[in-house]
This record gives structure tokens, C-alpha cells and sequence, in this order.
């Protein structure tokens, strides 16, 4: 199974009850799938007129209390940022996923990371956070859709699934989770009270973005980050590899942490102690692992699939306590185990140089 | 024994409104209040409301309501009334919402024939952000962006949103009336509950009752003017009667 289809029925095994999407690559899969399972599962799937139109069809479905996601890749995800302004001010759950391509524009159809800002900073207009994931495996697709899906119910905040167009459309043994119904439970998931069912037997509902009254948007943001805060401290996930006796630490996710993990591998054997911090959670960014692990002053090298934007949190986790380099390719160039032990045998000859 | 023969209808809340003083958005409230009453699909129904004038409709209209980005709501309803066939879901818009920046989604909402109720408000200017030119401005018609009034060439001609959705094989019922006398009025409910009816019944395809509306305050008329106005002028470029269905 290819990463997307991958996504697709862990999103149903997870009670996906609407899929909207419009057709772009490399994400195509998705919606294709989509379109065959959901009839079979009699639930629903539209394909949308337009990016603009699937965000705000599972704003819709949201707000009624309804599990919805859409997929779409980076141009297309641009076109969305209005919407999930909207969700992440109405406090709505949803799944977006983004197989990200090469940019700026129409860019290309390659796989990139070129997205990362957009998606951990808001994206939209207005101070506001989607949790957003970055798995680097087709099995780590399909164990991350529920997941996804319980922590946007649990705490009433969009969840994007950032992929790449080689996790995408790469092929790989998965077993989809089942038990996806047994997670939420576990979770003790809060009833949607506030969903939109037609107001029979109780006060109105309405779900909203928009607050007139003096001081009430502030306040409005107040709580927001409140609710930020929680998911900082109880949602913030990552893998370390190899870090504890590390001289080197890399911090990558996505397809780049699949690559990278192989150069910590081969370096190891080389006798260059190299270790793997790799984000699980891209917000919240694991700020306290990489913290941690700085305070051994090992030498820090980034990789990823773009010029350097993950590159600036991990800066800021690091908070000046040792050197943090970078190494990347963007507009879909992709990165090789040979290059970035380059990258890291030539740090152990000239360590200073950045 | 005195009898009460004529009260606030039950979906509309107690409380006096925001618009402007012969504005058309009370007049349609309360008939969008009375159909939901009439039919008794009050605790099953979700109304979406529009940016615009009308953003605020759910601290009028006491049911179930979203409000939602510009011009988004009827794919906001595709999305609400796919998940949840049994509810009845309307969506209330201006001409700047569903007009200019939402007529891609009305346009595919129709063609989808989704089974949708859309009260489609033409007042033929933007009301909430000071009385700009709307698509439907009239040829002539001073608004803040077109100081001169309106020329064709460069700023377009008024666009007739009802006519072009009529042509869709989706769109099953297709309505313009006028808030302009009680008689107009009456229409328009009866208009505004058959579009509702549709949907009840489960008629596959798009409901849409266009309301030629006043807006005094951006017309630069009185109200009554204003009324006169629709039943003298607009009514040439935007004919009152049913387009379809």
C-alpha cells in the first residue's frame, strides 16, 4: 500500500464520517481511494469544486460534530489557510492532510518540506495552532490517523498530517490500526456538546469565529492559548536515536529522518558518534528534548527539504548553547545518506565551520 | 376573553436588531422565523449565516447557526447537509457573499443538486463595509467605490445571479421576489416556504429564493423611497417571479 491509500483507510478504521477533496499531486491517491471506500462504507465523499470549497464542506461537517478530513498538497493547502483560520478560531476538529511538493507557485510535483512554516505558525491569518504531525513511515501514516483525529476531538483544534510526495507514493507493508474506536474510548474523547444538530429540547447552539464585543476577541485568544499551552505540555511527541553519547545530533522528520537515521547507521560504524532527535510532533515542537540533549553540547545539523525552517525552532530550542548547522535541498531536490555523512564527516574534521 | 391572533414567531428572538432603520434583513428574518415555525422543523433545523450585514442572524433567529467566511456557505451546507441528510439546512446571503467572492461555490452547490435551502439577500450594495458597489449594483447607482455611479464599461453590468443558477439542471427552484409591500411580502414567505418544503420532502436539488431588499441608508433614500425604488426600477433589471421550478 502507498502512503496515501495508507492514510486513506486509517482514516476510515479511525470513523471518518466525510472526506472532501479536490484533485492535485501527488496526493491523488487519496481522494481516489476515498471515492471507492467511503460509497462502500456508505459514508461520504465529494469531490469538491475547488480547495477553497473541500475546506469549508469539512468546516461544515465539523461543526456538526461529524469527523471530516480533507487532503490536498501545497498549493492546494495555500488555497485552504482561509478555512482553517476559520476551524482553528471556531475550535473545530478536522484532519488535513498536506503531501507537500516543491514551491514557491506552482512549483513542481516533487517531494519537498518546503510547507513547514505554514503549517507550524498558523498559516492563516490570526494567532493560532494546528497540531501537526510529520510521520516518516507508511506504517507511521496509518498509526498516526487516529491519533490525529482523537487529539483534534479532544481538544477542538484542526490536525494536519504533514507528508512528502516520496512518503506518499511510497509502497510499503502497513497493518492499519482497527482498534482506533478502543483509542478514543481510552481517551474519553468529550462529548460534542456544542455541535450543530438542530436545537430540539435544548438553547441554541452556534459555532463562531467572529466576537464584537470590546475585548472579547482577546479574551477569545487568551483561551486559545490556554489550550495551546495543554497540548504543548501534554501532546508533544519525538523519537531520539543514538543521542545520549552523541557528538553529533540530527534533527530531522519525514522522509529526511528515514534518510538521516541511515547516515547515523553508517557513521556509527565509522566510529563518528552521531544520534537522531526526530520530531513526531512538529507543533508542539519537541523544544525540551533538543533542549536537553543541547546542554551536552553536541554539534546540531538540520536536515531537511528546504532552504531551513524547521532549522529556526530548533535554533530557538538550542537557545545559543552550541552550534546548530544546516544541510537541505529544496524545490524537491531530495537528500542522500552519502551526502549528509559528508556534511557530517566534515563537521568532525572542522568542527567550528557552519 | 381577548384573543391573540398575531405574535413574534417563536424562532425569533425577543430583542431589537443592529440594521439600519428600513433595512429589509428584519423583514426577511421574520419570514425566514415564521416558515421555520409553520413547518415545525425548528429543532431540526441549522442555519448558516453569511459576512456581511447579516453576520450576526444567529442572535436573531433562535436555531442551530454557523457563521462562516465569505461567500463559503454553501459549501460550508454541502458539508453540514451530506453528514446529516434528516437536518434541514439553510444558508442566509448577501449579494457581496454569494454573488461575487461565493459564486464559485453557489454555482457548484446547484450543480451538485445539493439539497439546500438558500435565502439569497439582493440589496444591491456591501452594506457592512460602508456601501461599496456589489455585483448587482444598478447601472448609475452611487456607492462608495463607484462615486461617479455605476459605468458598464469598466465596472460591468448588474449580474443576475438567479438567472444563471436557473440554467443548472441542479438547481430545482430558482425564486426572485421583492421586500417592497406587504403584498411582495406575502410572496416572498410563500416563495421562502416552498423552497424549505423541497427540502423537507426530500427534492433533489438546490432551493433559492432571491429577496430584492432595501437598503435606505446606502441608497440614499428613505424607506419608503426605497421601497418605490424596488418596485419602480430594480424590478426592470431583476424581474420578480419565479425562474425556475
Amino acid at each position: 500500500m502507498c502512503g496515501n491509500e495508507a492514510m486513506a483507510e486509517a482514516a476510515i478504521q479511525a470513523g471518518l464520517d466525510a472526506y472532501f477533496g479536490y484533485p492535485i499531486t501527488p496526493q491523488n491517491e487519496v481522494t481516489a481511494y476515498m471515492s471507492q471506500r467511503m460509497a462502500e462504507e456508505k459514508r461520504v465523499f465529494v469531490q469538491s469544486e475547488s480547495e477553497l470549497a473541500a475546506i469549508n464542506m469539512v468546516f461544515g461537517a465539523a461543526a456538526t460534530g461529524k469527523r471530516a478530513m480533507t487532503s490536498s498538497s501545497s498549493p492546494g493547502i495555500s488555497l485552504m489557510q482561509e478555512g482553517i483560520s476559520y476551524l482553528a478560531g471556531a475550535e473545530l476538529p478536522c484532519v488535513i492532510v498536506n503531501v507537500m511538493r516543491g514551491g514557491p507557485g506552482l512549483g513542481n510535483i516533487a517531494p519537498s518540506q518546503g510547507d513547514y512554516f505554514q503549517s507550524v505558525k498558523g498559516g492563516g491569518h490570526g494567532d493560532y495552532h494546528c497540531i501537526v504531525f510529520g510521520p516518516s513511515s507508511v506504517q507511521e501514516f496509518a498509526d498516526i490517523m487516529p491519533l490525529a483525529f482523537d487529539l483534534a476531538d479532544k481538544y477542538r483544534i484542526p490536525a494536519i498530517i504533514l507528508a512528502d510526495g516520496i512518503l506518499g507514493q511510497m509502497m510499503e507493508p502497513v497493518v492499519i490500526p482497527t482498534n482506533s474506536k478502543l483509542n478514543t474510548q481510552k481517551l474519553k474523547l468529550p462529548k460534542k456538546d456544542w455541535a450543530l444538530t438542530g436545537a430540539e429540547g435544548r438553547k441554541q447552539n452556534i459555532v463562531r469565529s467572529l466576537w464584537l464585543a470590546d475585548g472579547a476577541v482577546e479574551q477569545h485568544n487568551y483561551d486559545l492559548q490556554a489550550k495551546y499551552r495543554q497540548i504543548e505540555k501534554n501532546e508533544t511527541r519525538c523519537e531520539q536515536t543514538d543521542v545520549d553519547d552523541a557528538d553529533i545530533i540530527i534533527v530531522a522528520y519525514g522522509i529526511c529522518a528515514r534518510i538521516a537515521k541511515h547516515a547515523v547507521q553508517q557513521a556509527r560504524e565509522q566510529g563518528i558518534k552521531v544520534g537522531c532527535i526526530r520530531p513526531i510532533t512538529l507543533w508542539p515542537f519537541p523544544i525540551e528534548a533538543i533542549s536537553k540533549a543541547a546542554d551536552k553540547s553536541p554539534i546540531f545539523l538540520v536536515v531537511e527539504m528546504s532552504c531551513g525552517q524547521m532549522l529556526e525552532d530548533v535554533r530557538l530550542a538550542v537557545a545559543g548553547k552550541t552550534p546548530v548547522v544546516f544541510w537541505g535541498r529544496p524545490g524537491g531536490g531530495i537528500v542522500t545518506v552519502e551526502k549528509i555523512l559528508e556534511k557530517i564527516q566534515g563537521l568532525v574534521t572542522n568542527p567550528k565551520k557552519k | 376573553m381577548m384573543q391573540k391572533v398575531f405574535t413574534r414567531p417563536k424562532t425569533l428572538k425577543d430583542c431589537p436588531t443592529h440594521y439600519c432603520p428600513g433595512c429589509g434583513h428584519g423583514i426577511a428574518h421574520r419570514l425566514v422565523a415564521e416558515v421555520i415555525d409553520e413547518l415545525g422543523i425548528h429543532g431540526k433545523t441549522i442555519g448558516i449565516a453569511p459576512v456581511g450585514c447579516a453576520v450576526l442572524a444567529y442572535d436573531y433567529l433562535d436555531v442551530d447557526m454557523v457563521e462562516v467566511a465569505h461567500g463559503r456557505a454553501p459549501a460550508v451546507a454541502t458539508g453540514m447537509k451530506r453528514t446529516n441528510p434528516d437536518k434541514i439546512v439553510f444558508s442566509y446571503q448577501g449579494d457581496g457573499d454569494l454573488a461575487a467572492i461565493g459564486t464559485a461555490e453557489i454555482i457548484h452547490a446547484a450543480h451538485r443538486a445539493e439539497q439546500l435551502t438558500i435565502v439569497f439577500i439582493n440589496n444591491a450594495v456591501f452594506g457592512m463595509t460602508g456601501g461599496q458597489m456589489a455585483p448587482t449594483t444598478m447601472l448609475g447607482q452611487i456607492t462608495a467605490t463607484t462615486p461617479q455611479g455605476r459605468q458598464a464599461d469598466g465596472q460591468g453590468y448588474p449580474l443576475n445571479v438567479s438567472e444563471l443558477l436557473a440554467v443548472l439542471p441542479g438547481a430545482i427552484y430558482v425564486e426572485r421576489c421583492g421586500l417592497c409591500s406587504p403584498a411582495h411580502i406575502r410572496k416572498a414567505k410563500a416563495a421562502l416556504k416552498h423552497a424549505f418544503e423541497l427540502q423537507i420532502n426530500n427534492a433533489k436539488g438546490l432551493g433559492l429564493v432571491e429577496l430584492i431588499s432595501p437598503c435606505p441608508t446606502y441608497w440614499r433614500m428613505t424607506p419608503p423611497d426605497a421601497m418605490l425604488h424596488i418596485q419602480n426600477e430594480m424590478t426592470k433589471v431583476f424581474p420578480l417571479g419565479k425562474l425556475k421550478g
